[in-house]
């Protein structure tokens, strides 16, 4: 079985995010590039899948600039077989709905059986992508999981839904899985692994050969983003004094009269 | 003017606190429009009753027994259907677990996209737009739709609700055409037990950290969380521990809350546990690092250790809270 891998390459959580200029991105100089940290856990989750098999192949998946092939080198060399980049100018920009279009088309190209993501990507926290690509492939999808069970024609996953409970659910294949914390501890990539990974396959596909040049891009995308600024700074807090029984019954009071939220 | 259909998450037989804050935002944003709320399920009994009070011209009752547990395929055809039948020009849900699997699925039925998570929303120039927090709240952006409907998740908590005007509530059932079987089902639901409110909507949060040193030590939570009718949460050091669930956690890899009051209790203020709760409306930092960075993000902050700090809260707490 063809098992399929998306994975989004991102900033660093501890990068600094500078505004750019006019407003309308972010200044990408001095970002340290990582795999988006749920795709790890899916990358990890579908190589154990193939070697549970005993065959097939792991296939990563990522629409993003040229860059993003450091990030699918790093998943190959953790186990992956090879991987397919979509990079070129047309697909730049893109948002959720694009971006889901031209990877449900490769993943269709590639005929692909089972699909592993990240819950979120930490740049955006869009939190939409793999469902849309499971919607469009009319593929049932499960997010947030953190527990799967192979069972050939189906899988048995659990989710945490909220408010204590978790969700098991039995999903059949093919299908979209997102994968959250606690679902496995990716491996590193091994230095042989590194050595490996730079000989394995990469396909290209521009979004003509996928069919999607009206759906890719930022003059396709049915969601905008401008206006880019830092969050406003909080004004500065006010750390109580005094004795700790009187200060503890300050904080009651301000938070009762003044912040009103008692 | 814009109408604007609401989709309204039920619980336990009524619609949830979330539907509250949606319809009566979606009230004064729509300036004139139709405010339509709608509810999926497979038995809603009365929780379309009442709904005109919190703003619904006309409420959607969408029944059917494909909808008796989350299914997110049969979900998302069944709300995209209402959704094309009703033709609003803009459709908003919670950015809550479910809202978060829904709304991107359904809307991608309709070839419309989703600003999600977003913590504000206005008229723009092209119609409503919204603001959304990125780069674990490092920036904040604009977002806009360019799709008929535009769909809009909101982060819980975000608007606060004053007087709404009321609507009609007129109740009206849809037909949902849905399949036997998408796929996808729901086998069993474990639960920790209790009526747990669940974090990323919970009004009034108080979160422990590595410092609370066990398990039981959480339990110095339970009764000032009680007393204020909240959630408890935790930092990811909590969590890997073992002195709480990851369910607890609060973060980037945790949960985003966005509640009225955040407690932070001996708990740093790393990034990535900012990334989960910088919006929080008023946040109280207990440490006893007076240079912990979680200081410079808190409204009100007690220099001091926890262990001391919790009972006389929930101390005072009890003194004005319990009557
Ligand atoms: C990719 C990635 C993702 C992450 N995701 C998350 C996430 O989702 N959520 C998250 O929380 N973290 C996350 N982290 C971890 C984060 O970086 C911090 O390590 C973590 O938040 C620290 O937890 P803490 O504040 O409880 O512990 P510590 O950093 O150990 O801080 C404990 C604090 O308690 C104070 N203290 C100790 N004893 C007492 C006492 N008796 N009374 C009062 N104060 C006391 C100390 O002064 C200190 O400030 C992530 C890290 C990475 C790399
Ligand atoms: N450009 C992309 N290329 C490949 N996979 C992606 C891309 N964007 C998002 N994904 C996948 O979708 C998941 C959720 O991303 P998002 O919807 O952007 O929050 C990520 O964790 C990835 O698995």
């Amino acid at each position: 079985m063809k098992i399929g891998v998306l994975l989004k390459q991102v900033p660093d959580t501890e990068s600094k995010i500078r505004i750019a200029g006019g407003g309308d991105g972010i200044e990408d100089g001095d970002i340290k590039w990582i795999i988006n940290p749920y795709d790890e856990y899916a990358v990890e989750e579908a190589i154990r899948l193939k070697e549970k098999l005993g065959e097939g192949e792991v296939i990563i998946l990522s629409l993003g600039p040229a860059r993003t092939l450091d990030a699918a080198r790093t998943a190959l060399a953790m186990g992956g077989d090879r991987a397919v980049i979509l990079d070129e100018d047309a697909f730049q920009g893109s948002d959720a709905y694009g971006t889901a279009k031209a990877l449900a088309a490769a993943i269709e190209k590639e005929e692909i059986g089972i699909v592993f993501g990240g819950r979120q990507a930490i740049d955006l926290d869009n939190n939409q992508v793999p469902q849309i690509v499971g919607g469009l492939l009319g593929w049932p999808h499960a997010t947030w999981i953190n527990s799967f069970e192979f069972e050939g024609d189906s899988a048995t996953v659990k989710r945490p839904v909220g408010g204590g409970s978790v969700d098991v659910v039995k999903v059949s294949i093919p299908a979209v899985f997102t994968c959250s914390k606690g679902l496995n501890e990716p491996r590193y990539a091994s230095l042989p692994g590194i050595m490996k990974a730079k000989r394995k396959p990469v396909t290209k596909y521009s979004a003509d050969d996928l069919g999607v040049s009206d759906d890719v891009g930022a003059d396709n995308a049915l969601t905008v983003l401008s206006d880019f600024t830092p969050p406003a700074a909080r004004p500065a807090g006010r750390i109580l004094q005094g004795e700790l029984s009187d200060q503890v019954a300050e904080l009651v009071k301000l938070l009762r009269e003044e912040a009103k939220v008692l | 003017m814009a109408d604007i259909l609401v989709f309204c998450e039920v619980a336990g037989g009524k619609v949830k606190g979330t539907a509250r804050e949606l319809l009566g935002k979606a009230k004064e944003l729509a300036d004139g429009g139709d405010v339509t709320a709608c509810l999926l399920g497979s038995d809603l009994g009365d929780a379309a009753d009442g709904l005109g009070e919190l703003g619904a011209d006309t409420v959607i009752k969408v029944e059917h027994d494909a909808l008796a547990s989350y299914v997110p395929g049969a979900w998302a055809a069944a709300l995209s259907q209402a959704i094309e039948d009703n033709n609003p020009d803009v459709v908003l849900g919670a950015a809550s677990v479910l809202g978060k699997d829904l709304l991107p699925r359904a809307a991608a039925l309709l070839e419309a996209g989703v600003a999600a998570d977003c913590t504000d929303l206005r008229e723009g120039d092209d119609g409503i737009e919204g603001t959304r927090s990125l780069y674990s709240g490092k920036a904040l952006a604009t977002v806009s739709v360019n799709s008929e409907p535009k769909f809009f998740s909101i982060r819980p908590n975000s608007f606060v609700i004053g007087d709404v005007e009321a609507g009609d509530g007129d109740v009206e059932d849809f037909e949902a055409d849905l399949e036997d079987d998408y796929g996808y089902e729901v086998v069993e639901v474990e639960s920790s037990g209790g009526d747990v409110i669940d974090l990323t909507e919970a009004t009034r949060i108080i979160s422990g950290g590595r410092s609370l040193k066990s398990l039981e030590n959480f339990g110095l939570f339970d009764e000032p969380a009680r007393l204020m009718g909240g959630a408890i949460g935790a930092s990811r050091a909590a969590v890997d521990a073992g002195y709480a669930t990851h369910s607890m956690q609060v973060g980037q890899t945790g949960k985003v809350v966005n509640p009225q009051l955040y407690i932070a209790a001996g708990i740093s203020g790393a990034i990535q546990h900012l990334a989960g709760m910088r919006t929080s409306k008023v946040i109280v930092a207990i440490n006893k690092d007076a240079d912990a960075p979680i200081f410079q993000h808190a409204t009100y902050g007690i220099v001091g250790d926890l262990f001391e700090v919790m009972p006389m809260l929930t101390e005072e707490l009890a003194k004005v809270l319990s009557d």
